[in-house]
């Protein structure tokens, strides 16, 4: 885990200290809202439906237990006793009021944590792969480089005013665990030759354009990545259209300018850029480097662990789904399920905050993820310590054993919080987990990822989900579209959408339909919702949503 | 051909709480759809609307909504000021756990 030096701890003091003045002077009527807004975005508080919100960046996803304990603290004194953990790895605070924030932040920079450059138009919190350090198929942690990202890219002074925001991940294994070719720059680690460095890929995204990101690059050394980011950051805000707030993302540049057009220019920057950097941040690196060392990996006999599971059916089921093998003989990584069945996808209680904090402290290297996925993770538990950690997170509704099945949703916070959303996606994912309980019909089903947003923006990247929901407001009425075949992995696809929408009682069983209709299809248990859908297309599922709905209505 | 005015009412976040208000009849802020003053009158309404935005220590993002009378007063016509009234479906939190005390105040009067 990185720790702030005294630059950071400065850096975060001074911003805190502004904001607090900027609020009074919003408050005394010195600031009007046009004037205060821009301000607030940069400190990463939003005025949504019923209440400021206001959204925590955590970088890398990356926590321990004093950091977790804090948020803990916040959702407690400032907020409704919850926190919401987004697609980004930030935690939202729903319900702080204006004047309690500046308190907010200084608590948060207690914990070496803050909100800069969680909103606006600027290089926003980079995300990573949730079990960096601790995967089998990683070539080294990538959290160092996004670590790097983070401080080259905060308050930085050229790009905070770009055409639009802009989503960096960095991964490290061919296995992408965090949606890397959906942002508007991707990283992936690799080595050639003998030597580490970078792919680098531009121009994903999702929202109402949705894009697989391209590949700019092959190999980039690893010493030429910050000028190179530079030169690509500069090219985006030359030629990124400021016109038109919809065609602003690099995803569109890269698409009208073409690929080797964005290339040459990009190449063209690259040397001035370069020129520039004598070394210093290959140092940095080092030294940050050095603050995520692996922790002291100890040698325990994982028996206790294959005796619960033979034990315990429970248990069993659990860790089926829950824990993932890790690169040190011994160890698990517990991913830890916020998406109980009918509970709102990534919410987490104070009460579950501390206890996932003690857990960490206790068992896991004082070491938690946040995943994009809306879960968390202690990546580094002995096996034989995962029983007593199963039997602490059942005491507080947390032993969820649903990972990568049909009812581990993303879904956006939607109308029920979100001012730009057209539609709720929070009572659409608790009916979906909770028909799917009913029917006791998950495990049955496998690896399916169902993803929903409230609108067009995609937040609840519902274009990469198996399947993908989007709510719409249709003439004043919530409806809803369904998209098949996304993809989040290595193999990133767009998903392709089936037809009219539903209406809000209408898309929980146009789902189960789906669901039911692969269980027919498919050619065994192993074959996925999404490898039957790859296979036999969309025509087998389009009928099992409409015929069965034409048949519905003739029964009338 | 210009369309109907329908019935509005003027609303708003509060500045500080940045939860939902509505102007009333006599120049305040309420917390409660029912208190809010119906414009029926187009010219009435924009006049109104630049009265409720001069009260910029007060309030975020004023604008007009749409609504239709109801027996206890107005009622929204669109879901998304329906959500606004009330409050997340997901959680007992917002208008409707703060209405209830509201009510429970009111009884107790």
């Amino acid at each position: 885990m990185y720790h702030y030096n005294d630059f950071d701890a400065a850096f975060v003091a001074e911003r805190n200290r502004q904001f607090r003045a900027q609020v009074e002077r919003r408050i005394d009527g010195s600031l009007t809202e046009d004037e205060f807004k821009p301000l607030r975005l940069m400190n990463g508080l939003y005025l949504q439906l019923h209440a400021y919100m206001l959204r925590v960046a955590i970088p890398y996803g990356s926590l321990d237990a004093a950091k977790l304990r804090q948020l803990a603290y916040l959702a407690e004194r400032f907020d409704k006793g919850y926190g919401h953990f987004t697609t980004r790895t930030n935690i939202q605070y729903n319900w702080p009021t204006l004047s309690d924030v500046p308190d907010m932040l200084d608590a948060l920079a207690e914990v070496e944590m803050h909100a800069i450059q969680t909103s606006g138009n600027t290089i926003r919190n980079v995300t990573s792969d949730h079990f960096a350090g601790a995967a089998a198929d990683e070539i080294e942690d990538p959290r160092p480089v996004a670590e790097l990202i983070r401080q080259w890219s905060t308050d930085h002074p050229e790009f905070q005013f770009l055409p639009r925001k802009f989503k960096i991940a960095v991964i490290a294994s061919d296995t992408d665990r965090a949606v890397m070719k959906s942002h508007d720059v991707g990283l992936r680690i690799v080595e050639r030759d003998g030597e580490r460095g970078f792919e680098v890929w531009i121009g994903g995204g999702m929202g109402r354009t949705p894009m697989v990101a391209k590949r700019l690059r092959d190999f980039l050394p690893r010493a030429d990545l910050l000028p190179y980011l530079e030169a690509i950051l500069a090219t985006y805000n030359r030629i990124g259209r400021r016109d038109n707030k919809y065609k602003a993302r690099v995803k569109i540049t890269v698409h009208e300018n073409g690929l080797d057009e964005i290339r040459a220019q990009v190449e063209d920057e690259f040397p001035r850029r370069r020129a520039v950097f004598g070394g210093e941040d290959q140092a940095l690196l080092a030294e940050i480097t050095g603050a995520f060392a692996p922790p002291a990996f100890k040698t325990s006999d994982p028996a206790p662990y294959f005796a619960a599971r033979d034990a315990d059916p429970v248990f069993r089921a659990w860790s089926d789904t829950n824990v993932t093998p890790h690169r040190a003989p011994g160890y698990g990584s517990v991913t830890i399920s916020l998406k109980a069945h009918g509970a709102t996808p990534g919410d987490a209680s104070a009460d579950q905050m501390r206890l996932v904090a003690d857990l960490g402290e206790t068992y896991g290297h004082n070491d938690i993820r946040a995943t994009h996925a809306q879960n968390l993770v202690l990546p580094h538990v002995p096996l034989a310590d995962i029983p007593a950690v199963h039997a602490a997170l059942k005491t507080l509704g947390l032993a969820t054993g649903n990972i990568g099945l049909a009812s581990d949703i993303i879904a956006c916070p939607g109308m029920d919080y979100c001012a730009l959303a057209t539609a709720r996606s929070i009572p659409v994912a608790q009916g979906i987990a909770t028909r799917l309980e009913e029917l006791k019909i998950e495990h049955e089903v496998g690896h399916l990822q169902i993803k929903i947003s409230g609108c067009i923006n995609a937040c609840g990247h519902h274009h990469v989900g198996h399947i993908g929901i989007l709510g719409l407001d249709r003439a004043g009425v919530e409806n809803y579209q369904i998209t098949l075949g996304g993809d989040p992995s290595e193999t990133t696809a767009i998903g392709t959408r089936t037809g009219p929408g539903f209406a809000y009682d209408e898309i929980v069983p146009a789902i189960e339909r789906l669901i039911f209709a692969y269980l027919g299809l498919r050619q065994s248990e192993e074959e996925t919702f999404l490898e039957a859908f790859n296979r036999i297309g969309m025509a087998p599922f389009k009928a099992a949503l409409y015929d069965a709905e034409a048949r519905a209505y003739a029964a009338e | 051909m210009s369309r109907d005015f329908t019935p509005k009412v003027i609303t708003a976040n509060a500045l500080i709480e940045g939860d939902v208000i509505y102007f009333t009849a006599d120049n305040a802020w309420t917390r409660h759809l029912c208190e809010a003053e119906v414009l029926t009158d187009e010219a009435d309404a924009d006049l109104r609307l630049l009265q409720a935005q001069a009260q910029p220590h007060l309030t975020v993002g004023v604008y007009l909504a749409d609504v239709a009378p109801g027996a206890t007063g107005p009622e929204p016509t669109h879901f998304r000021e329906d959500f606004r009234r009330k409050g997340p479906s997901n959680l007992f939190h917002g208008k409707q756990a703060d209405g209830l005390a509201h009510v429970q105040a009111r009884a107790g009067d």
